[in-house]
């Protein structure tokens, strides 16, 4: 099993859930995060004290998947995701171990 | 020599049985004195269990734990209250509002004379004439003393105008609570929300009771040129319906509540300097003490009928100065006050590196509309009545904020870039600071022009003075309050015009009014520098200033209050 993360910019949200449904994988995990790469960030002014914003707001989407799927997914990911301008953001694959559905205790590949 | 009962001597003998012990009133005060301590200083925990089953007391919370120098402190204030309440009261006769049926008595018979004939003869011997009362009845639209004086008829309040002066106290109570408390707020970062609030909420709280209890009588009640006497302490002596402690148609009550509006939002303006890292025992003190040696002597100078700088009431005044709402009392004495305080507290940690933007600009704009409007109280009912001269303080106040307001946004405009909201909200907070000491003696169109003054000299001095100097006044108190509030002050005496205010010819006051101004000016600000710095330090020596280094991380909302602002789930 492989476990994708991928970090993408904010609005791109359901073009990938769409596309990753489409392959028929229908779980995952998503968390607002914040971070930067080499996209820059913006200078916020209040009554003359600026302050630079590095972080900008990103999603994370955690997709636990069998090893066969995986590029699949990875490259709808990858193309959904894409916009061809600066902070598009990144694809890390992982290998897991195990993994167990807490309802029918079920393993491995039958688990995701 | 002893002997039995009954045989003429001594018995029991002497030294036979145990001294009676003394119980006289003295020691019985000591032991319950001694007892009473002894509550404060043990440390009182919550109640619980041990893994054994014992019960504890744990002591992660502790309450009381006073240290020595604490409780010195406590029974120090207990006694000076006493000391305070007990001093004799000045012999006043209680005056009470009476009205009495005066009966007319009219010929007998039908009148048949023409009506004047029957007016003159149907004039009572005693009480007022109708003319007199249709006088007084004039008096009450005109907004003027009663020509029948104490005779007349109608020594009540007169309702349009206390009503107004009602409304009016209740505005500026608005101000603080919570335009005041919202203003600040957003302005700190989240994890200090609450203790801009808690200031607040026990600002207003403690000055109140100072206030009833000493403070309306230092203020207003009799006394020399720099602070009155305490013959009025907890209200002695006054009555609701009786007028002429602050104008003739207005309550005594009323009056002495409008100023302690004006009281409570002086002290809490100042903390606007210190946010994010006083203690909040160190801002109640702090404000006990600022409000006897500050704002009681300063309000009493500036609006007493015997005040040294109170032009407009007091012909032998030293300094014939004037102020219509308050910009020396309460906007020059907490802004001046507020830099002194920030300097000797120190900066907040990290200030410079880490950023430390507003945690909530939406707040901040409601607070800034609920200041808005509670200024209208503020200046218009420092009229103290409903009339033209309040209509003029509503509109200058109006004209000026809102420009000011404009110019500060369209001045971030052009120098920095954008215009930003907190550059309106503190554009309109500086043109109604620029405003109040001049409401009631310019015209509209100098208001404009002071409005523009207001967006400008305050703009220059938040964005480049504070920078260039390097002090950390944290939410401008000073840049706004002190520079608009002596901008204001010493435009008031460029602008003064005695066609919107007749009190300016009536008690000539516009001949050198401008080197007035800025002589009140002087004096304000010596007072409130060396004043505060003085009591600044008192507070750093015993009872500290700051939290430690690791309770201002965590932030004063859960050191101070053990509340957080807010729990999102």
């Amino acid at each position: 099993m492989k476990k994708i993360e991928a970090i993408i910019k904010p609005f791109k949200l359901e073009e990938v859930k769409d596309a990753l449904a489409d392959l028929g994988i229908e779980g995952m995990t998503v968390s607002e995060v914040k971070g930067f790469g080499r996209q820059k960030g913006h200078t916020e002014i209040y009554r003359g004290s600026e302050y630079t914003v590095d972080f900008l707001p990103k999603i994370k989407i955690e997709v636990v998947i069998a090893d066969d799927v995986a590029e699949k997914a990875t490259a709808a990911i990858v193309k959904a995701a894409k916009t061809g301008k600066i902070g598009d953001g990144k694809v890390f694959i992982s290998a897991v171990e195990e993994a167990i559905r807490i309802r029918t205790d079920e393993t491995g590949d039958k688990a995701v | 020599m002893s002997g039995p009962p009954g045989s003429g001597e001594f018995w029991p003998p002497p030294g036979a049985m145990p001294p009676v012990p003394h119980l006289t009133i003295g020691h019985l005060a000591r032991r319950l004195l001694l007892c009473a301590d002894r509550q404060l200083a043990y440390p009182r925990g919550v109640p619980g269990r041990d893994a054994a089953g014992l019960q504890v007391r744990t002591t992660n919370i502790q309450f009381m734990n006073m240290t020595k120098k604490t409780r010195w402190g406590f029974w120090s204030l207990v006694v000076a209250v006493s000391l305070i309440a007990a001093l004799p009261v000045q012999a006043q006769e209680s005056v009470t509002a009476v009205t009495e049926a005066v009966a007319v008595t009219t010929d007998e018979g039908t009148v048949t004379e023409a009506v004047t004939v029957a007016v003159e003869e149907a004039a009572p011997s005693d009480g007022p004439s109708l003319e007199d009362r249709v006088a007084d009845i004039e008096a009450y639209f005109n907004n003027v003393d009663r020509p029948s004086g104490d005779a007349s008829k109608i020594k009540v309040p007169g309702p349009g105008h206390n009503a107004w002066q009602m409304i009016s106290t209740a505005l500026v109570l608005f101000m603080t609570l919570p335009g005041l408390a919202l203003f600040y707020g957003g302005l700190v970062r989240s994890k200090n929300v609450l203790s801009v609030l808690a200031m607040c909420l026990g600002v207003a709280g403690l000055v109140t009771i100072l206030w009833w209890a000493v403070g309306y009588s230092l203020t207003f009640s009799g006394g020399n040129a720099f602070i009155g006497d305490t013959a009025q302490r907890f209200f002695t002596g006054m009555a609701p319906g009786n007028v002429g402690a602050g104008y003739y148609w207005i309550s005594d009550y009323m009056w002495a509540m409008f100023q302690l509006s004006f009281a409570i939002i002086t002290p809490a303006l100042i903390f606007g300097a210190t946010a994010e890292r006083m203690k909040f025992s160190a801002v109640l003190l702090f404000t006990a003490i600022w409000m006897f040696v500050v704002y009681f002597p300063l309000a009493h100078m500036v609006w007493a009928v015997n005040g040294f700088m109170c032009g407009p009431l007091n012909a032998d005044a030293g300094i014939k100065a004037i102020d219509f709402a308050g910009g020396t009392v309460v906007h020059m004495s907490s802004g001046w006050s507020a830099l002194v305080l920030c300097m000797i507290l120190g900066p907040r940690l990290g200030f410079g590196k880490v950023p430390m933007p507003p945690h909530s600009m939406v707040l901040v704009m409601i607070g800034t509309g609920m200041l808005f409007v509670g200024w209208f109280g503020f200046n218009a009912g420092s009229a103290l009545g409903s009339d033209a001269l309040s209509s003029n303080a509503f509109a200058t106040t109006l004209l000026a904020a809102m420009t000011a307001g404009f110019v500060w946004g369209m001045l971030e405009w052009v120098l920095r870039g954008k215009p930003s909201v907190l550059g309106f909200c503190s554009g309109i907070v500086a043109g109604l600071v620029t405003i109040t000491p001049g409401a009631g003696f310019v015209t509209p169109t100098s208001a404009v022009i002071m409005g523009v003054l207001g967006g400008i000299v305050p703009f220059l001095a938040v964005v480049y003075l504070k920078k260039a100097l390097g002090y950390d006044d944290a939410l401008d108190t000073f840049g706004i309050h002190a520079v608009g509030g002596t901008l204001g002050a010493i435009l008031t005496g460029v602008f003064a015009d005695p066609a919107v205010n007749g009190v300016l010819s009536s008690m000539n006051l516009m001949d050198g009014l401008v080197m007035n101004q800025l002589k009140a000016c002087a004096l304000t600000i010596v007072l409130s520098v060396v004043a505060t710095a003085i009591i600044a330090l008192i507070v750093k020596f015993t009872i500290g200033l700051r939290p430690t280094q690791d309770e201002e991380r965590e932030g004063l909302d859960t050191v101070d209050h053990g509340e957080e602002g807010y729990i999102l789930e």
